[in-house]
């Protein structure tokens, strides 16, 4: 069974096809990548997953069940969770804050304040931002602010998380600590389907890797694979 | 977790509080009766303000409409005051508000923010027109005379409806909606991501927000003993929520309660001193406060420690 | 009867006639002589209004949709406009066309300090596009009672109306005002003299290069301050002139602008927002619907409007040429 499947997903932006007609699966417990040049679709197929963008044609499953259409905070209490690549915190509010708010609604069943701080205590050592609780999202540095809103992600208890660009704008010290993390999540039984242009993160950390570009799927298949097709070579050599 | 200090403090507060509600419900008792009219002003405009802030203020969508349902309040009480007992014109009053707040919202607040604030913009003037284009078609008239109640009757209702409106703006603003609340203001689809549903929350709480405008302008309606559609829907109500909840200040929950006393106490003054200046002065205030000052009154003393403190930094030691 | 314009002059009312209420009987003379009313009338009638509207439309699109700012405050610079040239025509004995060249400049410059001193800071020191805009809306709404106040104390409340042009013109069989006529002709030669100036000068390519991309006008060595200040002071202008031309036909009073704010409001949501072709072609149609409206029913103009913008809002936000 895959936790998640999109067949045929397609979107346009005025006349141009951002995702066209672009299938996808992914099982759980793995460690997906997707990776292409930029302006290839990739956040867009994220949104479109997330619901953030409601596909033109085209079905996406997540655990079986029709996704397609439906809102985010809908998609969200289901069990899928993302980050932005724009790390879309909330800048106001306090770390805690932050986290404490997917605690309290991400999920079907309701938890109490109570639990909600606990989980959020919890989340924001397992991300390593214990200590920086009570200071307003906007004064974290970037690295920490993208630990965030992972940990803002994880408290929505999700099955399967989208981390878009993970790694962007980290230096090479905080990359490791990066893919750590993406390790760490995996072993909590998250599945993980990453965006990422760290080629050398995405190659050592995913099971399998997707290659889009303009909108379609060029490739398909495990790291070695990806690396040896001359389909992909061309397209980045390309560029 | 909490010291003795804080038990203390909230203890104190609490005590305080309770005083304060003791004072002012007993205020016809030894107080002369401008002043209870006085008062009666002032707890208006605190309701205007503290409800205009209840949503506007986590959310930022700027609403506009304080007027139109304010207006309503007013009208209900005009048609119904005859027929229909106080507390109940009072109870229609804020439901009409609220029925009205959500056609709106519905309306509106599905889509991006500006169309929300056009739409109130414009609310109270189309509402006028229409009360007046039916006045004017079916019953001939123009405007209503409003059954008249009681200055000390007045006063202790326009009271309970603040009572009532602080407690809900309060539980509203600790509970987990208060805290939704301002992750959308913060990002609204980010907030959908987590799991917030959005569009329906929004909604409620302006909704919410509405009644009370509406029961204080039913309530108010009975000072004025003849009402039109001019009197009753004007713009300035709007404009007086907005200026003192954004005097006052955002950030923290009494702002535009402190902003609300002090504008209509300034009100009172100015009317007498300069009649024909006071919306030029308050105007100005609020232009003032947008480009100088946008955190307000509660945001000024932030403002003055960051500053203190970047001195200090500067030149240690003095 | 309701509609008739001297009549409505000299009986004191509390309330002052709009475009909105003078569309349903044109007479003249103080006994009032019914005219009948066709197709073409209302047709023409709408014209007429759409053609004021299409002109204070403009002038908030060009304020909105290239710097951002909703102008609530902008009926006010039409009514000062109104009352700037009843003060000319009445108190001066200029001809109110020549009072064009007064509200023009002033109301032009009125909108070009206030931009540069508070709309500027404003978007300076916003920390993103949604809060300035939510700012600056405010801070007209502020200058809305700050410029009506002005003008109570200057003018005070009561309707200033003066003649011009009044006698009636014969279109197929209905009569208008030739001053009515003017302001249509009016404000199609300033929609048709905008257009060229967006379309052949230098100031103008570099608003419609503003109006599509701040950031990359910015970067092409366009200094964006300032067109941007002058883009909010070509629309107060608009507004004034505008002013000026209702002067011409209707009474003008102090409080009469925020009437007019709505309707801008509501052409420029219909025509798109940020579309400025959008407000001169919705200003038009929303005339027209005026027009229509007022025929059956005085008086639920503005409700109709407010119903097309219901159904905007429902069908098609981005109005009908909206990006």
């Amino acid at each position: 069974m895959h936790i998640l499947e999109g067949n045929a997903v397609t979107k346009h932006f005025g006349g141009l096809a951002a995702v066209s007609h672009v299938d996808f699966a992914v099982d759980p417990g793995q460690v997906v990548g997707l990776i292409g040049p930029n302006g290839a679709g990739k956040t867009t197929l994220f949104n479109l997953i997330s619901g953030a963008l409601v596909p033109e044609s085209g079905t996406i499953r997540f655990q079986e069940a029709a996704i397609t259409g439906l809102k985010p905070h809908l998609i969200c209490r289901k069990g899928l969770a993302r980050t932005f690549q724009s790390v879309r915190i909330f800048p106001h509010l306090s770390a805690h804050a932050n986290v404490q708010v997917a605690a309290l609604f991400g999920r079907t069943d309701r938890r109490s304040v109570a639990e909600a701080n606990q989980e959020t205590v919890e989340l924001l050592e397992f991300v390593g931002l214990s200590g920086l609780e009570s200071l307003p999202a906007k004064d974290l540095k970037l690295p920490s602010q993208k630990r965030l809103e992972v940990a803002r992600a994880l408290a929505t208890q999700p099955q399967l998380l989208l981390l878009d660009e993970l790694m962007a704008g980290l230096n090479p010290t905080e990359v490791a600590g990066a893919m750590d993390l993406v390790y760490r999540i995996r072993d909590r039984g998250v599945t993980l389907f990453l965006i990422e242009h760290v080629m050398k993160a995405i190659m050592s950390v995913c099971d399998r890797i997707m290659v889009l570009h303009h909108g379609e799927k060029i490739a398909e298949g495990t790291p070695q694979e990806i690396a040896t097709s001359r389909a992909v070579v061309d397209v980045y050599l390309g560029e | 977790m909490r010291t003795h200090r804080t038990i203390l403090k909230s203890l104190g507060g609490l005590v305080l509080l309770v005083l304060a509600m003791a004072l002012l419900a007993g205020l016809p008792l030894y107080a002369s009766a401008y002043t209870v009219i006085l008062i009666t002003s002032i707890l208006m405009y605190i309701i205007l303000a503290m409800s205009w802030a209840m949503f506007s203020g986590p959310t930022g969508y700027i609403s506009l409409a304080p007027a139109a349902f304010f207006g309503v309040g007013i009208y209900t009480a005009a048609v119904l005051g005859l027929e229909l007992p106080l507390p109940l014109v009072i109870l229609l009053a804020g439901v009409g508000s609220f029925c009205l707040a959500l056609l709106v919202g519905g309306l509106t607040l599905r889509l991006k923010g500006i169309y929300f604030v056009i739409f109130t913009i414009g609310l109270v003037e189309l509402i006028k027109n229409l009360v007046l284009w039916y006045e004017v078609t079916f019953t001939g008239t123009r405007g209503r005379f409003v059954v008249p109640v009681d200055n000390n009757t007045v006063y202790h209702v326009m009271l309970t409806i603040l009572v009532l409106l602080l407690l809900t703006a309060y539980l509203i603003r600790r509970s987990r909606f208060g805290l939704a609340l301002q992750s959308i203001g913060e990002d609204e689809q980010a907030a959908a991501h987590v799991g917030v549903n959005v569009n329906p929350l929004k909604m409620i709480v302006f909704a919410v927000s509405a009644v009370f405008m509406g029961a204080a302008g039913a309530i108010m309606a009975t000072r004025w003993s003849y009402v039109d559609p001019y009197i009753a829907f004007n713009p300035l109500f709007s404009f007086m929520a907005v200026l003192m909840a954004i005097f006052g200040g955002l950030g923290k929950f009494y702002g535009p309660m402190l902003g609300a006393v002090i504008i209509a106490y300034l009100e009172e003054t100015l009317i007498t001193r300069f009649p024909y200046y006071y919306m030029l002065i308050f105007g100005l205030v609020l232009v003032a406060t947008i480009l100088f000052l946008p955190g307000g009154l509660v945001g000024l003393a932030p403002k003055l420690r960051s500053w203190t403190a970047r001195r200090e930094r500067a030149h240690p030691g003095g | 009867m309701r509609g008739c314009l001297f009549a409505e002059w000299l009986s004191p009312v509390e309330e002052i006639s709009t475009p909105l209420d003078s569309l349903h009987c044109d007479c003249y003379g103080r006994e009032g002589a019914i005219v009948i009313v066709t197709i073409l009338d209302v047709v023409i009638a709408g014209l007429l209004l759409g053609g004021l509207y299409a002109l204070i439309a403009m002038g908030l699109s060009l304020q909105y949709g290239v710097a951002r700012v909703l102008n609530v405050s902008h009926g006010e610079f039409i009514m000062l406009g109104g009352l700037i040239t009843w003060t000319l025509t009445t108190q001066f004995g200029l001809n109110p066309l020549a009072a064009l060249a007064v509200c023009g400049p002033l109301t032009f410059l009125l909108g070009y300090i206030l931009h540069r001193t508070i709309f500027r800071r404003l978007a300076s020191t916003a920390e993103s596009v949604g809060v300035f805009e939510g700012n600056s809306m405010l801070a007209s709404f502020g200058l809305m009672f700050i410029i009506q106040n002005l003008a109570l104390v200057i003018w005070g409340p009561e309707i200033r109306g003066y003649s011009y042009l009044a006698r009636p013109v014969n279109i197929g069989g209905a009569l208008f005002g030739a001053n009515r006529l003017l302001t249509l002709g009016f404000a199609l030669v300033i929609g048709l003299i905008f257009y060229l100036y967006l379309a052949r000068t230098r100031m103008g390519k570099a608003i419609r290069a503003a109006a599509q991309d701040r950031d990359a006008a910015a970067l092409m060595g366009i200094n964006i301050n300032y067109v941007l200040a002058i883009c909010f002071a070509l629309g107060a202008a608009m507004a004034g002139i505008a002013g000026m031309l209702i002067s011409m036909s209707y009474p003008v009073n102090a409080v009469m602008g925020f009437e007019y704010t709505t309707i801008a409001i509501i052409v420029v949501v219909l025509g798109g927002l940020g579309s400025i072709p959008g407000s001169f072609i919705g200003g038009f149609l929303l005339g027209l619907v005026g027009s229509v409206v007022t025929y059956f029913q005085p008086g639920l103009a503005l409700a109709a409007y407010y119903a097309i913008f219901i159904l905007l809002l429902l069908i098609r936000p981005t109005g009908i040429m909206g990006r």
